[in-house]
């Protein structure tokens, strides 16, 4: 098991957006989590870097454990934990610089500036965010010039780049056309080799398409979890069944 | 009709202020212009004394810009960085409640009228100078520099926390998701980004201090010196002219020209870093709408 969740709940100031979930996730699986609009999807997902100490009123209780560790207990450090677990956001988020510093930011930041290492790291990230060979030739142009699926990937090589154990991803695509969404979704195939994948989408074909295990959730409560297949075919609630069958939402 | 009376009203007050600046352009130049057939260019540019007001008249503008020069430098030395370190301290690291306190608390400095703080140098800051430097003049460059920095510090702050303050917060989450700390998604992500916008505030800032007056002429002294040894009495562009001006100069004579010869020099400088300032921030705004 990457992860076990344990009675997690999560509150901003005095709203609780995730009502006691709990759930075990494989390592490299990829797990969708669906539900309707305002459900609480990206509020467990940054849960699980703990992208939500960000946010001032922000307070959770219940267990993450991440290979047996709790990933909230006081004296682990922060940095490391998002080391081990990344993640890519909805908007592309590249950073103002060329690709290349891009992709070796997360290196950088470590105090990795030996030109070989990250050129190393930066080929193959760029590699297997698939996108090496659309800016081999234009490494040191600015991030910004790219088209927004090109974005979406250079932040999932970037994401890479640092050697994560899991990726998280919520609403990688929905900024992105049609052609750009079966890239990435490509892409979150093939990296199931590697890591555990966590992805939040509106989208219940790509959660059909990518998943393995999927979850369902409804007004901060996980209503459904299972292998993906019988999600869509035969739910056991039949609040999911509304969902999936697009009777709400 | 009434639309295009309010167009109309709205142009010509466009209309005054243009003619307003072109009029006071055109009357320094004209004024600078006789002062010229009378004082060669040259030696105006390399002269290195000013002494119109003596007997034995010299018309070398350089002490006067060596004065502007060392009291600015001495005043963005402390301005740039407590007012960079208070925005990013402001932007990245107070709460709420902090920011909606301090800022308006640092934007009163800017609010002090200049003429306070030049007696407040003169009268308590050189005093506690003179107890750790005591070679330092009653008059100097170093006490009024200082204070002219510190009231020049909600100019930097508050515009470069503008400018971090627009910093998409996507750009942070992607820092931190790579395990960034807070300090590095300051430096390496947020000041980069508001690279532009801190820069304009840093010229603004520095042109806030060329265009300084009151300070400079009651804490300073006046006596035009070539020199940047910041202990001794020493007199400023912007002083100068106001020495001058304040005094019983009869018009037209050369030591009355003077003023817009040196007023001319102070515009252009001023002219160039605020159009600086200004490409800076269109720059800026490209990036981000
Ligand atoms: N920073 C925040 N401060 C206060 N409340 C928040 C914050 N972020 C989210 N919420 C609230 O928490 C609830 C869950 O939000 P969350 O963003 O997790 O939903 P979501 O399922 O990701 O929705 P969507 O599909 O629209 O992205 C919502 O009611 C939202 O208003
Ligand atoms: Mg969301």
């Amino acid at each position: 098991m990457a992860f076990k969740i344990k009675e997690v709940s999560a509150f901003y100031g005095g709203k609780q957006a995730v009502k006691n979930v709990s759930l075990a996730i494989q390592a490299r699986s990829v797990t969708a989590i669906i539900g309707p609009s305002g459900c609480g999807k990206s509020t467990f997902i940054r849960c699980l870097n703990r992208m939500n100490d960000l946010v001032p009123q922000f307070r959770l209780e219940g267990e993450i454990l991440y290979n047996g560790t709790n990933i909230y207990s006081r004296d682990l450090d922060i940095t490391e934990v998002r080391r081990r677990i990344g993640m890519v956001f909805q908007k592309p988020n590249p950073f103002p610089k060329s690709i290349y510093e891009n992709a070796a930011y997360g290196l950088r930041i470590q105090g990795i500036s030996k030109k070989g290492t990250l050129d190393k790291v930066v080929e193959e990230s760029l590699k297997k965010a698939a996108l090496w060979e659309e800016v081999r030739d234009r490494l040191h142009a600015s991030a910004l010039a790219l088209s927004g699926g090109q974005q979406q990937r250079l932040c999932i090589a970037r994401a890479i780049a640092t050697q994560p154990e899991v990726i998280l991803f919520d609403e990688p695509c929905s900024a992105l056309d049609p052609i750009a969404t079966a890239k990435v979704e490509d892409l979150i195939t093939a990296l199931k080799k590697e890591y555990t994948v966590i992805i939040v989408t509106h989208n219940m074909q790509q959660a059909a398409r990518v998943s393995d295990v999927t979850g369902f959730f409804m007004m901060g409560e996980l209503i459904e979890f299972d292998i993906t297949q019988k999600i869509f075919t035969a739910p056991s609630n039949k609040l999911t069944e509304d969902y999936i069958t697009g009777r709400f939402g | 009709m009434k639309e295009r009376f309010i167009e109309g009203a709205l142009f010509l007050s466009a209309l005054f202020s243009i003619f307003v600046t072109l009029g006071i352009i055109a009357v320094l130049f004209f004024e600078t212009f006789g002062f010229f057939k009378e004082v060669s260019i040259i030696d105006f540019l390399t002269d290195t004394q000013w002494t119109p007001l003596f007997a034995e008249k010299h018309f070398g503008i350089l002490p006067l810009f060596t004065g502007t020069f060392l009291t600015t430098l001495i005043a963005i030395s402390v301005a740039l960085p407590v007012g960079l370190i208070s925005a990013i301290y402001l932007s990245e690291y107070a709460s709420e409640r902090i920011r909606t306190v301090v800022k308006p608390l640092l934007e009163v400095l800017a609010a002090v009228p200049t003429v306070v703080y030049g007696y407040f140098a003169l009268l308590f800051v050189t005093p506690l100078l003179q107890k750790v430097i005591p070679d330092l003049a009653g008059f100097n460059a170093l006490s009024p520099g200082i204070v002219m920095g510190v009231m020049i510090i909600p100019i930097v702050s508050s515009l470069s926390e503008d400018a971090m303050h627009a910093v998409p917060m996507g750009l942070r989450e992607g820092a931190y998701a790579l395990g960034a700390t807070r300090l590095q998604v300051a430096t390496r992500v947020v000041v980069p980004a508001a690279f532009s916008g801190i820069a304009a505030s840093f010229i603004l800032g520095i042109s806030r201090a060329v265009g300084e007056t009151m300070i400079l002429a009651i804490a300073a002294g006046q006596q035009p010196r070539l020199t940047l040894n910041p202990l001794v009495p020493l007199e400023t562009v912007t002083a100068y002219i106001v020495q001058v001006s304040l005094g019983d100069t009869p018009t037209g004579t050369i030591e009355y020209k003077t003023i817009f010869a040196v007023g001319i020099s102070l515009f252009v400088v001023t002219f160039v870093l605020n159009m600086i300032s200004y490409w800076l921030r269109q720059k800026f705004r490209e990036v981000y709408e």
